[in-house]
């Protein structure tokens, strides 16, 4: 009993976090006790770290108070505490961006980079480098360069190090320490090596005599270091990459020879290596595959990764060379490492015969929704490379990736299924319906734009010949008008390809609607551009609306051989029309005074369309037109008012009557007073 | 982002780009990023979140997240992890994390858990000082960490502390005597 109330104490001991309710105010207030003399270490030690911890968990420090608190820290210093020295040395990297002045602790820092004190030493290096700039790197350059060949590791590590970070900020001091770099190369201590080495390779990276002299070098004598024997495959690849030489190169010869290195971390980077040359012939690979064949049963997660990752990269150009695997893969199909699991999947799906991709499907549908969205790309991938490969399987993959294509997923995941769709429509033409149907299911609840004009174009491009080109257009019709521009645009030329691939049958399955809405939005668009015809245009067209309506109608009810034309559209509405026009432009048809009952409607589309007149709110009422001319005149001028909430807005219609001429620049003066009017 | 870019990248030292450590719930105990992937605290908060809402109910080691190779391990109600790039050698990178791993093991005597971890805070940032400098891997030799470490005795009672503090000052104190 008295044990069990100790662990529930134990328990609510583990759950709180003695930083967790810091403030940064407190703290800094606290590190006023840094000036108190004697020094207390404990206490400026916890203090310190709790500084570090705020500046790691992403807490702001303005400059002033960095600055104080760093020059209140400067007096700790004079402490001989170890670990409070060392927890200062950090203290100055973290705060070196953020406080001023920093470079008044060069001497301090100088002092113990040379001291006797070896913990000192390579921490010391590391924050000296950090505060130092070029002019003041020539002040230590001599320091430098002994500490690179000091006999202590840590000391010529952190030397050698710093010398690289500094190496883009400084090249031309740092150039001058190749002499003391080559010498550290032949360190017995295997992390100096690996640091010569890369601080050597930077220097010289752009001379390629002296990097394929040091590879002779190196690669001879023999490293200790599993490191710098990884940085030396990757040296001697690059060459061989830029060199285009033969893969009977001894480079090639090293990197081959590497795969029977002790170390399994050289061995996969030597694998690697050879399985990322373009134009490696399968008798070349054989030996990577091999190594990488071995890892594949490693108990250790990271080398089956690698392994298999590394395997699936073969597969994709040489398919048969991984065929030996397909034993261990298969035992990895079952791995809790799910990333495993799916990479051995997708290899075998590539290397595997016909008759399996079912099972390999099924088995992976199992956990995909489980899997990063990198690896859910990889398995588009490879159902993009099977089709290729087993083009009768389509069904099965085009019904998978409509699954797939339905779950949560990034833009690049998307766009690698909606790739995939598209490729096997281009390949597979019986594949085409079902493709377009799932593309179009996909396009209803899309966020990305890139991806829905792309489907938008495609449907344009597919849709019109197919037997049933209607069921598509609802979908396309769905976006114009609820997307954002790209995407209308998209949906509208879409539209537009219907139209013209097959103009009357197309018509035919038409809905009247969609027709308009592009015809108006056209409309709206150069609107936009003779802001003056503006009403002009728009009511004309809008009017249209009922009569285009009805006259479409008509013409499904009595197909005739000729083409449904759009000019024909008032022409067909004569009855109804009581004024007689001309109708040159399909813009300038009048409004049917018996369509009364749509009118407010119109009156009301018409007029949150004008961006003006958006704030408005709905439209209570509008006025009988009022003729304001004579009919016979020139040009007709009517008004009518709409009336809102809040507003009075006057419609001037202007109509020219004559054929031969144009009318331009409209201005309405409205010189009734009392009301406020807007045109 | 993709993970299908050939590799064929400038060879360098620059390996790690970040080492993190969470606690239970996915909130930062530690972390220290070494390049710009993720420039602002925000995202980097996000993509730990990310990263352990992938990772904390599976113990498989290794995962590739946001187009970068993460190496991982949890003891406890710690979770570990070493990012690198999705091209870098993945046995480096967990060289790398069990270098921290063992390191701290031994600073807190095999008790790796938030507590002491917690209690050790100054031991966590020297050690990854040590094991990693500017995303370049500075040791991954354990003993090596600790060595450099060289903390004191963490537990060391305040009477104990007192004593020895006692001790040096005597020390000090025959030092200068002798010396005069």
């Amino acid at each position: 009993m008295i044990k069990k109330f100790d662990k529930k104490d134990e328990e609510s001991g583990s759950g709180s976090n003695p930083f967790q309710h810091l403030e940064k105010s407190a703290v800094l207030q606290e590190a006023r006790i840094f000036n108190e003399t004697p020094i207390n270490p404990r206490r400026c030690l916890h203090i310190l770290t709790k500084i570090i911890y705020l500046l790691n968990q992403g807490e702001h420090f303005g400059t002033t108070e960095a600055t104080e608190a760093f020059f209140a820290m400067t007096r700790l210093f004079q402490s001989n505490d170890q670990t409070l020295r060392r927890m200062c040395y950090l203290t100055i990297k973290e705060m070196a961006n953020i406080s001023e002045d920093v470079i008044i602790v060069t001497s301090s820092l100088t002092k113990d980079m040379t001291g006797k004190e070896d913990v000192y030493r390579g921490p010391a290096i590391r924050a000296l480098c950090r505060i130092t700039d070029t002019t003041m790197l020539q002040a230590i350059e001599r320091y430098m360069k002994q500490a690179i060949v000091d006999k202590v590791p840590s000391v010529s590590s952190s030397a050698l190090v710093s010398s690289l970070h500094m190496v883009k900020m400084s090249y031309d001091v740092v150039k001058r320490w190749v002499n003391e770099a080559q010498e550290a190369a032949s360190s017995d201590n295997i992390m100096v090596q690996y640091h010569a080495l890369g601080l050597l390779y930077h220097l010289r990276k752009n001379d390629r005599l002296a990097v394929t002299k040091m590879l002779n070098k190196f690669t001879k004598s023999g490293l200790k270091s599993p490191f710098a024997y990884c940085m030396l495959i990757r040296i001697a690849s690059k060459l061989l990459d830029e060199t285009e030489a033969g893969h009977d190169s001894p480079l090639f010869d090293f990197i081959e020879s590497c795969l029977r290195n002790k170390n399994e971390m050289v061995v996969y980077e030597a694998a690697s290596a050879i399985v990322h040359m373009p134009n490696c012939t399968a008798r070349e690979l054989a030996p990577a595959v091999s190594v990488l064949q071995l890892f594949c049963s490693s108990p250790k997660a990271a080398l089956r990764y690698a392994a298999v990752r590394t395997l699936n990269k073969v597969a994709m150009k040489h398919p048969s060379a991984v065929t030996a695997c397909n034993l261990d893969l298969e035992n990895l199909i079952t791995d809790s490492n799910r990333s495993i699991a799916t990479l051995a999947i997708t290899t075998l799906l590539k290397t595997g015969s016909e008759s399996s991709v079912d099972r390999l499907m099924k088995q992976i549908s199992s956990f995909v929704s489980e899997i990063s969205d990198e690896f859910k790309v990889v398995v588009v991938q490879a159902i993009s490379a099977l089709c290729q490969k087993y083009p009768r399987k389509h069904s099965v993959m085009m019904n998978f990736l409509s699954n797939m294509l339905r779950d949560d997923g990034g833009f690049d995941y998307k766009r690698a299924i909606v790739d995939c769709i598209i490729s096997i429509i281009e390949e597979n033409p019986e594949s085409k319906e079902t493709g377009l149907a799932h593309l179009c299911e996909f396009i209803e609840d899309c966020e990305h734009t890139v991806l829905a004009t792309k489907i938008l174009h495609l449907l344009g491009k597919e849709g019109p010949r197919t037997p049933q080109p209607s069921k598509y257009i609802r979908f396309i019709f769905n976006r114009v008008v609820l997307e954002s521009e790209a995407v209308r645009a998209a949906a509208v030329s879409a539209l537009a390809k219907f139209g013209a691939q097959n103009d009357d049958l197309c018509f035919a399955f038409l809905d009247d609607e969609v027709r308009d809405r592009a015809t108006f939005y056209m409309n709206v668009l150069q609107q936009k551009q003779k802001a003056l015809n503006a009403a002009y245009i728009f009511n004309g067209l809008s009017v249209s609306i009922p009569g285009l309506e009805k006259s479409l109608h008509q013409y499904t009810l009595d197909p005739s051989e000729k083409p449904f034309d759009m000019k024909s559209v008032p022409l067909a509405t004569t009855p109804i029309t009581e004024q007689k026009t001309e109708i040159a432009p399909v813009a300038t048809s009048k409004l049917p005074e018996k369509l009364a009952p749509s009118r407010q409607d119109i009156y009301q589309e018409q007029l949150a369309a004008v961006p003006e007149f958006q704030g408005l709110g709905p439209l209570f009422k509008s006025s009988e037109p009022v003729q304001l001319t004579e009919a016979e005149t020139e040009y007709v001028v009517r008004c009518i008012k709409h009336t809102f909430a809040r507003h009075m807005v006057f419609q001037f219609d202007c109509t020219n009557t004559l054929n031969d001429q144009l009318l331009q620049k409209l201005t309405a003066s409205p010189t009734v007073s009392p009301v406020p009017a807007t045109l | 982002m993709s993970c299908n870019d050939p590799p064929q990248q400038e060879p360098s030292l620059y390996t790690v780009k970040a080492v993190l450590i969470l606690d239970n719930d996915g909130d930062r105990l530690y972390a220290k990023y070494y390049d710009d992937t993720y420039p602002t605290v925000k995202e980097q908060k996000t993509f730990e979140k990310n990263i352990f809402n992938k990772t904390h109910r599976t113990d498989s080691e290794i995962a590739l997240l946001e187009g970068l190779t993460v190496v991982y391990k949890s003891n406890i109600d710690l979770f570990f992890y070493v990012i690198g790039s999705s091209h870098e050698n993945e046995l480096m990178l967990m060289a790398v994390l069990n270098c921290l791993f063992d390191s701290l093991s031994q600073m807190l005597r095999k008790n790796v858990e938030r507590r002491a971890l917690l209690e050790n805070m100054e031991g966590l940032f020297l050690a990854v000082d040590e094991i990693v400098d500017g995303g370049v891997i500075l040791e991954s030799d354990p003993q090596q960490v600790v060595h450099r470490v060289a903390l004191r005795g963490d537990d060391v009672p305040l009477t104990e502390q007192t004593v020895t503090q006692v001790l040096q000052s005597a020390k000090e104190q025959i030092k200068w005597s002798l010396l005069r």
